[in-house]
């Protein structure tokens, strides 16, 4: 078991952990739209340390090919979550 | 590098990636947030380039960091544009102190369990299946690209369904309301800074999608700066952006999905799986697939960026085909109905590009 990958992957499970209470906690809609942004980093950060296989030695293009997929689907979530805060917010009457 | 320095190094990055991602999610300021998420977002490109992920470390620095952080920023000014910052939150109580260490306690369970199954995973033996039975087959895929292949050709399922997912999204923003007003025009200097700045991101969204099959680079990271240089031409206060108007736009739109399920059907008419290139093939198919993915994502990623249907380009629409009024009022379900005709025109547009 290589140094690196457990230094990287344990590091994606905190990152997990602190967007993941952060999205329980925060009120503001919009700093919550960036705890599961970071909440989705740790994942990735989980993964590529799964795929890494030490210095000089090809690593494994699934878990890669995985995160890439997840980053342009995270991106369009986001799109989404932000459309409809700011929809939100033009209603009228809202708190 | 020996091994000392680089242990040094990644711990540094480490520290790096936790603080930042720690300071993004405590502040409540909510630009200063997004700033440093910005800040989390390119340290964490390093972290892939380290891992030796540089197709993730592209994709991050463009995506992750890149067009999320703009489009973060553009929702701040929104917000701030329309009330002051802290107005938002004056409905909201913070919660209980018990509560916010029932959820601490909560997540810090959540990271023992995943890092627990974590490293469980790195003992099994039966990890390398599946790059080894990439390695095997790569000869065959049509790219040298091991990502491009499982993307493309090997994983082709999860990429279509992918592109699925942004037409999805899109179309949610689009029934959301409308874009944002534009851009104030910007100053000289930053006029000519994009007259440089936008060529140069065209030419290496070519680049990469390019490249994409035997070296770092594909139809993600070359529509994710092809939209970057429409959002550099937005700041800069252009209208158009180089969107097309009307049912091109909505071609565009669609023509990812539209090719890659072209590509599929037909391969299933000839009797092969859906999806199933011929090796002599691949390597056109995958390449005439992402040109079309690339359109598709960068327009998907601008028009996220207006925030809503652009109205100036759908009114274009009834100006230029003489579409009937009612037609354009409902264009979030236009997309739909237009994709049969889609699929042949973008088609034959692809075909004889190759």
């Amino acid at each position: 078991m290589l140094t690196a990958q457990w230094l990287y992957g344990l590091t994606g499970c905190l990152v997990v952990a602190l967007g993941l209470r952060a999205a329980l906690l925060q009120s503001a809609l919009l700093q919550r739209i960036v705890a599961v942004n970071v909440m989705g980093s740790g994942v990735f950060l989980m993964l590529i340390a799964v795929a890494y296989r030490g210095p000089g030695v090809a690593p494994d293009p699934v878990p890669h090919a995985l995160v890439l997929t997840g980053i342009v689907v995270a991106v369009s979530a986001t799109a989404l979550a932000l459309a409809l805060v700011r929809r939100l917010h033009a209603e009228p009457g809202d708190g | 590098m020996n091994t000392p320095s680089l242990l040094a190094f990644d711990g540094l990055l480490l520290i790096s990636i936790v603080s930042l991602a720690w300071a993004a999610l405590a502040t409540r300021d909510a630009r200063r947030s997004v700033i440093l998420f910005m800040a989390f977002g390119l340290v964490l490109a390093l972290a892939w380039g380290r891992l030796l992920a540089p197709d993730v470390a592209l994709a991050e620095a463009a995506i992750g960091a890149g067009l999320s952080g703009a489009l973060l920023l553009a929702a701040v000014g929104g917000q701030q544009g329309a009330r002051s910052g802290s107005a938002q939150n004056a409905g909201h109580a913070d919660p209980q102190p018990a509560v916010r260490w029932a959820v601490t306690l909560l997540c810090a369970g959540v990271a023992g369990i995943l890092g627990w199954a974590l490293l469980e995973s790195f003992d099994s033996s039966a990890r390398d299946t599946l790059a080894q039975a990439v390695a095997a087959n790569l000869a065959s895929s049509g790219v040298s690209n091991p990502v491009t292949a499982v993307l493309l050709n090997f994983r082709a399922y999860d990429t279509l369904l992918e592109l699925a997912v942004l037409l999805t999204a899109v179309l949610g923003i689009f029934a959301l309301g409308q874009a944002r007003p534009g851009y104030r025009f910007a100053g000289p200097v930053f006029d000519s800074l994009a007259r440089w700045l936008v060529p140069l991101l065209i030419l290496t969204a070519g680049h990469l999608l390019w490249v994409g099959a035997h070296a770092p680079g594909g139809a993600f990271q070359a529509g994710a700066t092809l939209a970057a240089a429409a959002v550099v031409l937005r700041l800069a206060g252009h209208s158009h952006i180089g969107l097309p108007a009307g049912s091109v736009l909505r071609l565009v739109m669609v023509a990812g999905v539209a090719v890659f399920l072209l590509v599929g059907v037909t391969l299933l008419a000839l009797g092969r799986p859906f999806l199933g290139y011929p090796p002599a093939w691949a390597g056109t198919l995958i390449l005439v697939i992402e040109s079309a993915a690339m359109l598709s994502i960068a327009a998907t990623l601008v028009l996220a960026f207006l925030g809503g249907r652009p109205q100036a380009l759908w009114q274009a629409t009834g100006a230029a085909e003489s579409v009937p009024p009612a037609a354009t009022a409902t264009p979030a379900a236009l997309p739909e109905d237009s994709s049969g005709a889609a699929t042949h025109g973008v088609c034959k547009e692809e075909q004889s590009r190759c």
